[in-house]
């Protein structure tokens, strides 16, 4: 124990890494998915364990191969992206049996052990981003989870798919390029590609070269705000979720953006933030307008979707909204708002997405339409669908309640009350989306064409079951997901200058 | 203090109702029936003072607090939901009683809440339940259950929002008297308005409590507002405006109801009339005022229930809700017909029952303050609460003319729940030191005096009166359909009349013009919005690179200027 116990950080990445190779070389659909159901299972226990040594011990740094930073490539595990280490990898860990059947009924035998494959190298390198303290290196894990997520979205059914895979290809490459580039420039100011170095040789460099930072944080913000699907860059969005198989949806939607947005928070809080004054530049207030745009208007396209998978795609853009509004706010209530939100819109998506794919493998759509009366059909897949809805809602005792509550405290912290009555006002849009469904989910009488339609088998329903349980759980004690989003942002903002 | 102490009654009530689906007929029936009993016995082991704590986020909320207000409150809620029970037990969707459980659980944790951050998240409960009970009417319940919910949600965040602001504001989170002068505590007020069917939302009321089933009405009809009464009581009593609008409440109430011919809307209106007296009695602020509208949410809770019950009855048994289907019913429903008659007795605030003990005190209040206008208007709505409800309901279903329909009388269950709170309804009126010793501020007031006892039937007198007078013409125009200009009819003086057309024609322009508005902002949200709308529809890959392109300049150009 005591061999592997400093090694952790390289096995979260390393690990996943070769699983991919294993699974490519095994070829067969069971004993591919038996190593990504082990792989996954195994992610947050190392998770947990660094998170664990975090909280007793402080940031980790773990040195790639001995080399020692800022020449070497380092691994750093702070309380921040413990918390997202975390909860991407329990989140995959989560929703990795309801595989099984889903990808089963959804994608043709010969490339099911390579959809594993694809999984585990996204899986690593959304790990990779998120543990790598080396601005370079997270450009490499980002590319590495971009093209095989490409490869999950285009391993849809319908082919429609396939271009909605190549527009996400075409803007991820245009924000991989757009970020690599403000890499590029931190580069020339600092001579540094460690993230801990960058900050610190930032500052200086401030005097001298404001203009290159300046448009070196514009790349950075452009390009991470297309990956994190910022309105209105978020147009790639709805059509790689809405075409993608549905577990991809529900795993990228838990984790792909999430781990944007731990990148733009990095950058913002743990680079830029602590070398120039954020508030000369106009960052914040771009933001939170934008933020504010995505509440709004992706609620209200959402309203009028019939594809219940884009409808909740558009509510992801809103939802990001809400986080980046924390992040624009910028204050400890807010950040730890947007922070939070985080985890609990991993939570309430994933338990949606999830029982949106319940629905699709039983019934074979996801029309609004064609769905009247699912509900008396599959009533514990759309219950938990029921409570995730109230969720999004932010009804008090679930999980979305707690991240609407700290951003309305963000919000007053800045004397903003109009923002206030946006925050809380907004989820009034998301009752109405979330409303449509509930209605002719249970209110109608069952169509013939889902009279056959029951819950699904077991290894489905479980996952479903669980993150049902968590937007319960997370809205009722947050001494883990508030309480370490307010300790990351109290970390956060305590190195702002 | 026993270990019991501890045990939130209303939780009792809620985690009840959760299981209710899950249990076999039989057991279903005694637990129904046993819940609320538990439930009030907990209400009675609840000591004064904070009692049980629990971390929330950074606050220590207070789930549990009680005082002669909370336990006055907490009893007839649970009184109520055993009456409510025992009324529903044939009730075959189990949804609805389930729903009803919860939603009377969560109004008592709102009046044991210790704190407003407690208030909002049973408040918010309670708007779910309540939006439950409505749509498991069925189908023809769905639309009304959306804009019920819809309004009640515009309430959460109005009292969310107020909250955030007042515990940002003050640092603290105790729900204690305030004082109207900062926006949040007038958001707070907002969302406790809209509950307690203040205008200018009133009409959520009549709209979706009569679409509910033959049961769920009862339930509903005890619950959401008079939490909202209690909440106000406890958080802005002596509040000048709302003498104003517990006033604009009262005649809203009446207007309607006298203007209505479905026998559960015209309870519905009157839900809103009197409730109205007792925003009024907060509004003015005495003790003697605020004992008023205390003890008037008691016994109208009993009555309405009562009311409810009556008409439930009718329904159950005929299927019918108009006025112009039914009449001639005391033949063969004497007991509905006599448990109704009670309950409007009660609600006229005849001499003997609980109405004219709780509401007189309202008047009373008015009266030593010397809020003359206050007291005539009072004076003036009593006698059309007479007419609307006290006979309108009474006279229409069960006399009137013969309709020819022969129900039978509903079942055992039913026809004891009418008589348990009729029993009620007479005791109370009877003697009401078992009321007044409940209240929150010592009582010193004899109801029973010669003037007020002649003063009170003369006026119930004469209303009467009025109304046999002018059933010639209520009888005829109910025949057709009802109209805005059947008041000017009634009235025959052409002031009025002009004024009414007046009325009616600006009314129906705005409601023209709201419609209209509405119509084109949804359709404006919609052309962008919608599906092939220029926000919605897939881009071209080249529009959507040319944006990151013209958001990369953004940032850039706005960074430099």
């Amino acid at each position: 124990m005591t061999t592997v116990l400093p090694h952790l950080p390289a096995l979260q990445v390393v690990i996943p890494l070769l699983g991919a190779v294993l699974c490519a070389l095994l070829r067969r659909p069971a004993p591919a998915f038996g190593l990504a159901l082990a792989v996954s299972w195994l992610m947050p226990v190392i998770a947990a364990a660094l998170l664990w040594q975090v909280i007793q011990g402080g940031p980790i740094s773990y040195h790639m191969g001995g080399w020692a930073p800022p020449w070497g490539i380092e691994y750093r595990v702070d309380l921040l992206n413990g918390f997202v280490l975390l909860l991407v990898a329990a989140v995959g860990a989560a929703i990795m049996p309801f595989a099984w059947h889903s990808v089963g009924f959804e994608i043709d035998e010969g490339r099911r052990a390579w959809f594993y494959c694809m999984y585990l190298l996204c899986l690593a390198g959304l790990l990779g981003i998120a543990i790598t303290g080396d601005a370079f290196n997270a450009f490499v894990f980002l590319e590495i989870s971009s093209l095989s997520s490409y490869v999950l979205i285009a391993l849809g059914r319908d082919r429609r798919a396939l271009l909605a895979s190549f527009q996400y290809l075409v803007m991820g490459t245009i924000g991989a390029t757009f970020y690599v580039i403000g890499v590029g420039f931190l580069y020339l100011l600092t001579g540094s590609l460690n993230m801990v170095d960058i900050a610190q040789r930032l500052g200086p460099a401030w005097a001298e070269h404001p203009r290159a930072i300046v448009a070196a944080l514009a790349f950075v913000s452009a390009g991470v705000g297309l990956k994190l699907a910022l309105f209105p860059l978020h147009v790639w969005l709805p059509n790689a979720y809405a075409h993608a198989p549905s577990w991809v949806t529900v795993f990228l939607s838990a984790t792909a953006t999430k781990v944007a947005i731990y990148l733009l928070i990095r950058f913002y809080f743990s680079i830029f933030g602590v070398a120039i004054a954020f508030d000369t530049l106009p960052i914040a207030q771009i933001v939170i307008a934008l933020s504010i745009a995505a509440m709004v208007i992706a609620s209200l396209i959402a309203v009028f979707e019939s594809d219940v998978k884009r409808m909740l795609a558009y509510s992801s853009v809103a939802q990001i909204g809400y986080i980046t509004l924390g992040i624009g706010l910028a204050n400890q209530a807010g950040l730890t708002g947007g922070l939070v939100h985080v985890f609990n819109h991993a939570v309430m998506k994933a338990a949606l997405f999830l029982a949106i794919g319940a629905v699709f493998y039983r019934a074979g759509t996801v029309n609004l339409a064609e769905l009247s009366g699912i509900g008396r059909k599959m009533p514990v897949t759309l219950a938990v669908f029921t409570i995730a809805g109230f969720g999004l809602v932010g009804t008090p005792g679930t999980a979305g309640f707690i991240s609407k509550w700290y951003l309305a405290l963000g919000a007053l912290d800045q004397g903003w009350w109009v923002l206030v009555l946006v925050i809380v006002g907004s989820s009034l849009i998301a009752m109405v989306y979330v409303g449509r469904v509930l209605e002719i989910a249970w209110l109608r009488e069952p169509t013939p064409a889902i009279a056959r339609a029951s819950d699904p088998p077991l290894p489905m329903l479980l996952p479903i079951l669980l993150l049902g349980a968590a937007t319960i759980y997370f809205g009722i004690d947050t001494q883990w997901s508030a309480g370490i989003a307010e300790a990351s942002a109290q970390a956060l903002l305590g190195g702002l200058r | 203090m026993s270990s019991l102490a501890v045990v939130p009654p209303g939780v009792v009530l809620i985690v009840g109702g959760l299981l209710l689906p899950f249990l076999e007929q039989r057991v279903r029936r005694l637990a129904l029936l046993l819940l609320p009993l538990a439930t009030l016995y907990l209400v009675w082991l609840v000591p004064d003072g904070a009692q049980l704590h629990a971390r929330f986020l950074a606050y220590e909320l207070t789930l549990l607090k009680g005082d002669a207000l909370s336990r006055l409150f907490a009893t007839v809620f649970a009184l109520m939901a055993f009456a409510g029970g025992l009324f529903a037990l044939n009730q075959e969707r189990v949804a609805e009683l389930a729903a009803a459980y919860c939603y009377a659980g969560s109004a008592i944790g709102v009046v044991f809440a210790g704190d407003l951050i407690s208030v909002f998240i049973f408040w918010e409960a309670m708007a779910i339940g309540s939006t439950l009970v409505i749509w498991s009417a069925g189908p023809s319940a769905r639309r009304a259950g959306l804009r019920y919910a819809a309004i009640h949600l515009l309430g959460g965040v109005l009292l969310m929002a107020g909250v955030a602001g007042e515990i940002a504001a003050t640092g603290t989170l105790a729900f204690e008297r305030m004082a109207l002068d900062t926006l949040p505590r007038g958001l707070i007020l907002a969302g406790f308005l809209i509950n307690v069917g203040a205008p200018p939302l009133s009409a959520w009321l009549p709209d979706a409590y009569p679409e509910s089933s033959w049961s769920g009405m009862v339930f509903l009809s005890a619950f959401t507002t008079k939490t909202a009464v209690y909440v106000l009581l406890r958080g802005f009593p002596g509040t000048e405006l709302l003498i104003w609008i517990g006033l604009f409440m009262v005649f809203y109430g009446i207007v309607f109801a006298i203007l209505e011919n479905d026998m559960r809307r015209i309870l519905a209106y009157s839900i809103v009339n009197q409730v109205g007296f007792m925003v009024t009695g907060i509004g003015i602020g005495t003790e003697m005022a605020l004992n008023g509208a205390t003890a008037h949410a008691f016994s109208h809770i009993i009555y309405k229930a009562l009311l409810l019950m009556s008409a439930g009855s009718v329904l159950y048994m005929t299927g019918k809700r108009k006025c112009t289907d039914l009449g001639g019913l005391f033949r063969t429903m004497p007991l509905t017909a006599v448990c109704g008659i009670v309950g409007a007795l009660s609600i006229s605030s005849f001499p003997l029952t609980s109405g004219f003990v709780s509401k007189s005190m309202i008047a009373e209040a008015a009266g030593t303050l010397r809020l003359e206008a206050v007291w005539y208007l009072l004076a003036a709505a009593s006698a059309g609460v007479f007419l609307h409800a006290g006979i309108k309901f009474p006279w229409f279903v069960f006399f009137q003319k013969d309709s020819g329909l022969r129900p039978a009388e509903p079942p055992w269950n039913m026809r004891t729940a009418m008589i348990l709170f009729a029993a009620l309804c007479v005791g109370f009126g009877v003697a009401p030191g078992a009321l007044y010793a409940l209240l929150p501020f010592p009582v010193d007031y004899v109801p029973y005096t010669a003037s007020h006892v002649v003063f009170q039937l003369q006026l119930l007198l004469f209303s009467g009166l009025a109304f046999f007078l002018m059933l010639g013409w209520l009888k005829r125009t109910l025949t057709i359909t009802l109209d805005v200009d059947w008041l000017y009819r009634r009235v025959g003086i052409s002031l009025a009349q002009a004024f009414d057309r007046g009325v009616a024609v600006a009314w129906q322009g705005v409601t023209a013009a709201a419609e209209r508005v509405t119509r084109d902002v949804v359709r404006a949200v919609h052309r962008h919005h919608g599906p092939d709308g220029a926000l919605a529809r897939p881009w071209p890959t080249g529009s959507m690179a040319f944006w990151a392109t013209v958001m990369l300049a953004a940032y850039l150009v706005l960074s430099y200027l």
